[in-house]
């Protein structure tokens, strides 16, 4: 690890205003930038620390929407959510291990928009609200591509607002090794319409399949889902699965998610 | 009932009380007062010629003491191979020089290039990216067919080819095989690969070198398996030390799984570069690092064909394989595809006639050694399958044509060149049949498709060659080490034991069994011995531990010396007691004269032996110590019969293991529950490669697998809880003990059962798939169902 400078504002003013110096980098949790470091594969001049910052921590449920501050633990969502939002706390309490789940951020997973991580899929699949420093974000437009977000230099995932559905859930089929996200489906019912996000298996990070949210707007059934199916040309293909599997297992997934949705 | 204490108790690991609570002293909790670091830069590319390596601006960098290059060490020996086969020719392998640090060219990435030897690791690294480096890259040597082709690129420009050795065993005749496949009323063929693996001990190897130039004396701190053999291996061959002025320490040591047998180039680095600094030099590998530069293990791309009578016997069997070396040979690489593997060939049956043939081949890749089994899990693999591959074809009951075929009688000479002394095979199935419940899978399989899961039940026996092993044979067959192992019994005055032995234990127990075994002896309680290990300067000599031999040949060897310290405990005693020492009977720490009730106890008898105001000072010397070496007279043959049962998802191919039992013939048992930990860790490291574990390299020779994002070692939700049954005993014929070793069984015997279980599976789903390569991923299974 190269050495940096390393600051822990205690508001959210005062770490944007860190942020401001050359090749500053805001350390949420550090479950990916650490390792980073530590492989001197980034060289950041100054860390600033988010995990200090009161107004970024905690769940709300407030009109119809869980408020998840940008520094909660995922263990604090598995533990605090469920009240309210059953599949997210639940997506939450299944990310990574024990010592991930206590120092890994909502805000720095979904900053960081790894293609195979799970909060991606709920934030898209929720149609939730990314919320900044300096503005507020509709997830449609946040994910960008692979670790791509309509983020600005600086700029902090301060809070995400998660509409709560008439049902929901998140199918996850885990990559061996790593068990991050192979393919993950976020597949969430609300009144207006049903959203199904992937995760892990696109070349361009997280995605909506709209085919299957039409065919599910229809008909909420795995049934409807039959006749379906994703191309697998953009499709990521590795060792641990082709693009024609990732494909395939898109659509199990999604008629899991649907099918436990109830 | 089961004991409390002494052989065939489960005495509770006493070692774990330290592991568990933070006290281990393993090698990186050394540090040495005024201690340096080094850094090792590695080849990013798998091949390429050294043009330059610049360190002037490196080497002015803040904190470094010395940087070294491969020009630094053009006086010293590379690092030699132990094991010298012979081709089918009579010529001796090709034996390319392996340098401490790279020499004109890299061979693999990790190769080290230059070592920056600094104040602080991250000064050292800080300079190692300051060292200009102009390499001309090569093409890569990966696939190992291809290597074996005329006109391919080579691993090392001095050698006719990158074939090591092309080596047979069995049936040279070659008229003799083809007509016994000619006559075959059937034939199976299998081709497989036995998956590349990387060992991953939890404890990653690390070096400390220390020197005195007051005393010119070396100290090397090791994550070894064997401090005696590195000792020898790096004082005659590299750097030209005398033994007793070079002392080795592998103190706690956090696993090995036959990664930490070899003698490594960071070992020799760190004991030179210790006196060429005048600085204690200390090494901890990386996790990075331990994927490209502790020794592979596996790797076999196999043809096998088995053929078969009109009544089912085995009438034959011919393989071929290709054998991964790696970029160099590491300590006993060329022994594992040879000796280790072509040996076991026979199994547990009467195949009349055995062909093998082993292709060695030199690649740019990590180097390949021996990993839990060791060429044992590589026979047991291809035989094992193409036993169940050649049932199915047949349309029999994959128990039953084993059972058919079975070695019944014994001795029994191989036509591979082992002599099995004794067995009991159709016992030991019966066990596995009760153990894994094989009456009522049909109702689980039931249970599993209404549950829309496919259900498979795999089956195999293994065998291995154990404790080794006899020296003269291995001597014989190109070994250029004895095989031997020793202790010494020291009694202490007030009658406790400390007993130095030659086996290393790092994970093994051996510091809870092995004094159960001279307590038992003695008759005094367990907790009066001790055993002390793991230092040149504390033990006699010792060979090591792997080839599950610590009991089988150092625990023969510390019953040999039990039994001298008894005989000279006698004689004291028959001294105090006033009667011939032929009289004196040794029971529950007492001495007696024959028919009397005249006794002197243990610890009177020790205390005589160095208090000795009364003592037969004309027969005997006083003190009580004794040391003894053993050498066995054959290998142990330790054999069972595991049998798994898997669940396949049909719309994933995810494979989950539902049950797995394991019936065992380890001859006599010491301690019960650590042969149960050792199968449960050994079948957990082969569920590992048969459905998770992967080492894979890209065709330019960059590995892929090179973190635990990419590569997948099994957790505890992958695995079921075993069954474990070793009450088959048939005990080793030639040691004191009757023991065999337990250490590998678990990792040569569990991949066929869960591999065979998967086929069953999906066959019994109505697929036509008769093989699938390990590991069997999801992936693998979903395209097989759906290709």
């Amino acid at each position: 690890m190269y050495n940096f400078d390393y600051e822990q504002p205690s508001t959210i003013a005062d770490a944007v205003a860190a942020l401001g110096a050359e090749d500053a980098q805001a350390l949420g949790g550090g479950q990916t930038l650490i390792p980073t470091m530590k492989q001197r594969l980034a060289s950041p001049s100054k860390l600033v620390s988010l995990a200090a910052i009161p107004e970024m921590k905690g769940v709300c449920a407030e009109d119809g929407a869980v408020s998840i501050g940008g520094g909660t633990t995922h263990a604090t969502v598995a533990a605090e959510a469920g009240a309210h939002y059953p599949a997210l706390a639940d997506l939450a309490s299944h990310i990574g291990d024990p010592a991930v789940r206590n120092r890994g951020t909502c805000g720095g997973s979904l900053a960081n928009n790894d293609p195979s991580a799970c909060y991606p899929a709920a934030a898209l699949g929720s149609g939730a609200t990314i919320v900044t420093n300096a503005r507020e974000i509709a997830a449609d437009d946040y994910f960008q591509g692979m670790f791509t977000t309509a983020l600005d230099e600086g700029e902090i995932v301060t809070s995400v607002r998660f509409p709560i559905p008439e049902a929901a859930n998140y199918q996850k089929f885990v990559q061996p090794a790593s068990r991050f996200a192979l393919v993950g489906v976020y597949v969430a019912k609300y009144a207006d319409g049903v959203r199904v996000a992937v995760t892990g298996a696109s070349e361009d990070g997280v995605f909506r399949w709209s085919e299957a949210e039409e065919a599910l707007n229809k008909n909420f059934s795995g049934d409807a889902l039959m006749d379906l199916s994703i191309n697998p040309a953009n499709m990521i293909g590795d060792l641990h699965g082709s693009k024609e599997y990732r494909a395939h297992l898109v659509g199990v997934m999604t008629k899991r998610a649907v099918a436990a949705c109830g | 009932m089961p004991k409390d204490s002494g052989i065939g108790a489960s005495s509770k690991r006493r070692e774990d009380v330290r592991f568990l609570t933070g006290e281990g002293n393993y090698t990186d909790d050394i540090n040495v007062h005024g201690q340096a670091h080094v850094y090792f830069l590695r080849s990013d590319i798998a091949h390429g010629t050294i043009n330059s390596i610049g360190t002037e601006a490196a080497a002015g960098m803040p904190g470094v003491v010395r940087i070294f290059t491969g020009a630094d060490f053009e006086g010293v020996g590379g690092i030699p191979c132990g094991w010298q086969v012979t081709d089918r020719n009579g010529e001796p392998m090709q034996e390319p020089p392996h340098p401490i640090l790279a020499q004109g060219k890299v061979r693999h990435v990790g190769d080290p290039i230059a070592a920056v030897v600094a104040e602080t690791l991250e000064q050292a690294r800080d300079a190692a990216e300051a060292i200009e480096l102009d390499i001309a890259e090569l093409p890569a040597v990966v696939d190992m067919k291809a290597a074996a082709a005329e006109g391919s690129t080579k691993v090392h420009d001095d050698l006719t080819s990158n074939i090591c050795y092309d080596w047979v065993l069995g049936e040279t005749d070659e008229q003799v095989v083809s007509d016994t496949f000619a006559n075959a009323a059937h034939v199976t063929t299998l081709d497989l690969v036995n998956n590349r693996l990387v060992a991953n001990p939890m404890e990653p190897r690390v070096a400390v070198g220390d020197y005195s130039r007051g005393t010119d004396e070396h100290t090397l701190y090791t994550t070894s398996q064997n401090p005696h053999v590195i000792r020898l291996l790096m004082c005659a061959f590299v750097l030209g030390l005398p033994e007793h002025k070079v002392r080795v320490v592998a103190p706690d040591v956090g696993g090995g799984f036959g990664t930490k047998i070899f003698h490594y180039a960071e070992e020799a680095f760190v004991t030179f570069a210790a006196k060429a600094c005048n600085r204690p030099v200390k090494w901890t590998a990386s996790r990075s690092e331990a994927f490209m530069s502790d020794a592979h293990g596996r790797d076999h791309v196999t043809t096998i064909e088995l053929a078969l009578d009109g009544d089912n016997n085995f009438i034959g069997l011919r393989t071929n394989t290709h054998a991964n070396m790696g970029a160099y040979l590491s300590t006993f690489s060329s022994s594992v595809p040879t000796w280790l593997h072509g040996t076991l060939m026979a199994g547990n049956y009467k195949t009349p006639m055995i062909q093998v043939n082993v292709k060695a081949m030199f690649t740019n890749t990590v180097p390949v050694d021996a990993y839990r089994g060791a060429g044992r899990p590589e026979a047991t693999f291809q035989l094992e399958r193409v036993i169940d591959k050649a049932a199915r074809e047949l349309g029999v009951d994959p128990i039953a044509l084993r059972r058919q075929n079975f070695i019944t009688e014994f001795p029994y000479d191989t036509p591979v060149a082992l002599t099995y002394d004794t067995g009991d095979y159709n016992g030991t199935m019966d066990k596995l049949e009760a153990a894994a419940d094989i009456a009522g899978f049909a109702a689980r399989k039931a249970e599993s498709e209404a549950n829309g899961k496919l259900r498979g039940l795999g089956v195999n026996c293994y065998i291995e060659a154990c404790g080794i092993a006899p020296s003269n044979i291995v001597g014989m067959l190109g070994a250029r080490a004895g095989l031997y192992d020793a202790a010494t019994v020291r009694v202490n005055a007030t009658g406790s034991i400390s007993v130095m032995v030659g086996a290393h234990s790092h994970g093994q127990g051996h510091e809870t069994a092995f004094p159960q075994v001279v307590a038992e002896m003695i008759g005094i309680d367990e907790s009066q011995v001790e055993i002390v290990h793991g230092d040149t300067s504390k033990i006699p000599f010792g060979m090591g531990t792997y080839g599950s031999r610590s009991l089988a040949v150092c625990g023969s060897a510390m019953v040999r010396a039990t039994e001298k310290i008894i005989n000279k405990a006698k004689k004291i005693a028959a001294h105090l007691l006033e009667a011939s020492d032929a009289d004196i009977e040794l029971k529950d720490g007492q001495f007696t004269v024959a028919g009397t009730d005249k006794s002197v106890a243990w610890g009177d008898v020790t205390l005589t032996a160095y208090v000795p105001h009364n003592f037969p000072l004309e027969d005997i010397e006083p003190g009580l110590e004794e040391t003894a070496f053993y050498d066995p007279a054959n290998f142990t043959y330790p054999a069972g019969a595991y049998a798994c049962e898997v669940e396949v998802d049909p719309e994933t191919g995810k494979v989950t293991i539902e049950r797995f039992a394991a019936a065992d013939d380890f001859g006599n048992i010491v301690n019960p529950m650590i042969v149960d930990g050792q199968v449960h860790g050994g079948i957990g490291q082969g569920i590992g490669q048969a459905l998770l574990e992967n080492c894979v390299y890209d065709d330019n020779g960059q590995l892929l697998s090179a973190s635990y994002m990419d590569y997948a070692m099994p957790r505890a939700d992958d695995v079921p809880f075993y069954t474990v049954d070793h009450s088959s005993q048939t005990p080793c014929t030639h040691n004191p003990l009757g023991v065999k070793g337990c250490g590998e069984a678990g990792a040569i015997g569990s991949p066929p059962a869960v591999v065979n279980a998967v086929i069953d599976a999906l066959q019994s789903g109505g697929k036509d798939i008769g093989h699938i390569d390990m590991p069997v991923s999801p992936s693998r299974v979903w395209a097989a169902m759906n290709g």
